[in-house]
């Protein structure tokens, strides 16, 4: 378990790049103490997790769920794409998709 | 019905028999409802979309249906308020977001499906917090919910627009989602019925997810017999669905009309009460666990010892599901599409702009917590912890379930808080779900109802009832003795006593 983190600017910096949100300045060192606080708070977890306790990620444990593989109907190419911000010629229109680098 | 029934004031349950025997018609009913909403949302804001013609042309299709012959669905006719966190095809959806401002879905959700084929008439859709992150509805992008107590005041979230709705008599029934507590908390703080089923025992298609392992839909209403009756609707098995559980629904409503807790064995759970909780609700708890004595229930205390860290374990579970599920908003299949003309951006550029614009300030924080407890060097120490500890509670849970058929504990710590008070202080907003938690995490059933006003503030008080997986029933037995109980002791429902609007 890492201590209690402290988390800076820059840190929120990175999760924001990775999440893919374009953070405005002005607003990191806010997230940067809120982060920081919840995480500080959170980190109690470790405290009772052991060794020997198996994790749980669902509920209901629930495996091969199966269903009837019968033809049902299905969106179509209209609806699909009835919102979409951009659209062209029957497709998801995208802004440029490789960097200039 | 006579012309000065004001048919607002009804139960679904009165309302679809009236419907029924035909001495009022789902039309005029509906638009009772419309006529409210009219009346009163400018200061309750529990809609954010009212939807007068369709409910109208639903409303009379029931009515035709009668004329014609045909058996009527038990809550045939009746008017209801769906959250906006639901599909419905055509009907605008936001999930409370900028991000989704405007998308008309192309399909219906499950549970909107059954609303329609049981002649249930969809008003419009409720406000909540942004993609149901929050107690307050604060974080809604387009303003807050007022609570009708007192509308200054929260009306509990991210449900609030549903159960303002049906506090403030803009409907009798309302859908919720409840991840955390967002059934349970709001219909605490606004004197209502709020039931989160047990997992997977709602269809979660056409639900926009927010934590996929622990979101759940479920029924609010005024009466706990309301509850079961739409319950009774929108629960079963859906192929739609793999984690759609493939059992018969319990008889809810026959639970619901038997109410005796003669024999029942109720466990109060130690560690969600005491310090922390506000006086008033410990009194009123106090006072309705004597109530539940005198009804003949084997009153028994429970501990839960891992019940202390259920709140942390939440909310790293939570922001890592809803960090991955929140990741299909990027701006290119629906919702909004930002800084594309700004430069020649790239579509990762324009995706980052596109969320920065979109998401609140809450969903940032919970996505960038789940990015940074889902990262390398940190996932076995937080999110590897945390899955650990809801091990932790559903053994407490099956623990205590072996000394008590249900477990009751207050729903929330505090009555409804004012506007604003918490709104920049994430911990002290996540506490308002400490006792609510434990359910979700375990994939229990869970019902909040109301026991009274607390004496300090005159707001109301909710208990919460929790039972084992698939014995939603019990719920309802407990929770219709008790308000039966109750309902002699006041005289009168509790919502009388709220100001009129």
């Amino acid at each position: 378990m890492p201590d209690t983190p402290s988390i800076t600017r820059e840190d929120v910096a990175h999760l924001a790049r990775l999440a893919r949100i374009d953070l405005p300045p002005e607003s990191l060192d806010h997230y940067a103490e809120q982060l920081g606080v919840i995480l500080g708070s959170v980190a109690q977890v470790a405290e009772v997790a052991a060794e020997d306790v198996p994790a749980t990620s669902h509920p209901m444990p629930l495996v091969n769920v199966f269903r009837e593989d019968v033809v049902r109907p299905c969106l179509t190419n209209e609806e699909a794409l009835s919102g979409a911000p951009s659209v062209e010629s029957e497709r998801f229109r995208v802004p440029r998709i490789l960097d200039e680098e | 019905m006579t012309g000065s029934t004001d048919l607002t004031r009804l139960t679904a349950a009165e309302t679809a028999s009236a419907v029924a025997a035909g001495e009022v018609s789902a039309a005029e009913v509906a638009a009772a409802h419309l006529d409210r909403i009219a009346a009163v949302d400018d200061r309750v804001h529990a809609f954010l979309h009212v939807d007068a013609e369709g409910a109208l042309a639903a409303a009379k299709a029931v009515d035709a249906a009668r004329s014609s012959g045909e058996q009527l669905s038990p809550l045939a006719g009746v008017p209801l308020a769906l959250k906006d966190v639901l599909t419905q095809k055509g009907i605008p959806t936001t999930c409370g977001s900028r991000i989704l401002e405007g998308w008309r879905p192309p399909y219906d959700a499950t549970v909107t499906a059954r609303l329609k084929d049981a002649g249930v008439v969809i008003l419009g859709k409720t406000n909540m917090d942004e993609f149901a992150m929050g107690s307050s509805t604060e974080h809604s992008a387009y303003g807050a919910t007022h609570n009708p107590w007192d509308l200054d005041r929260i009306p509990g979230g991210s449900g609030g627009g549903s159960a303002a709705a049906i506090a403030a008599f803009e409907a009798p029934l309302a859908i919720g989602t409840d991840t955390g507590g967002s059934i349970r908390q709001p219909a605490a703080v606004t004197g209502t019925v709020g039931v989160k089923p047990t997992y997977g025992a709602v269809s979660r298609f056409g639900l926009v997810a927010l934590a996929s392992s622990l979101d759940q839909a479920g029924p609010c209403a005024r009466t706990v017999l309301d509850a079961a009756l739409l319950h009774s609707v929108i629960a079963g098995h859906d192929p739609l669905d793999s984690t759609s559980l493939d059992q018969p629904v319990p008889d809810v409503v026959g639970a619901a009309r038997r109410a005796d807790v003669k024999g029942l064995r109720i466990g109060v759970v130690k560690e969600l009460g005491g310090e922390g909780y506000q006086a008033g609700v410990r009194q009123r708890f106090d006072e309705a666990v004597a109530l539940l004595a005198d009804l003949g229930a084997e009153v028994v205390e429970v501990s839960a010892p891992h019940f202390p860290y259920a709140l942390a374990a939440y909310y790293l579970i939570l922001p890592s599901e809803c960090s991955s599920n929140l990741a299909k908003f990027d701006g290119i299949r629906f919702g909004l599409r930002v800084g594309e003309d700004d430069g020649d951006p790239s579509v990762e550029q324009v995706m980052a702009r596109t969320r920065a614009a979109g998401f609140g300030p809450e969903a940032t924080r919970r996505i960038m917590l789940g990015t940074y407890a889902l990262s390398a060097g940190y996932y076995d120490a937080y999110y590897g912890s945390a899955q650990k500890v809801r091990t932790l509670i559903q053994r407490d849970f099956a623990a205590a379930f072996e000394q008590a058929d249900v477990l009751i504990s207050p729903t929330a710590p505090t009555t409804a808080f004012k506007l604003g008070e918490k709104l920049d202080d994430p911990l002290a907003m996540y506490l308002n779900d400490v006792a609510t938690i434990p359910a979700n995490l375990a994939g229990i059933p869970g019902m909040s109802l109301p026991i009274g006003l607390a004496p300090e503030d005159g707001l109301p008080v909710g208990l919460q009832i929790m039972a084992p997986a698939m014995a939603d029933d019990r719920l309802y037995n407990a929770g219709a003795a008790l308000e039966g109980a109750l309902l002699d002791r006041w005289g009168h429902p509790i919502l009388e006593e709220a100001p009129a609007l």
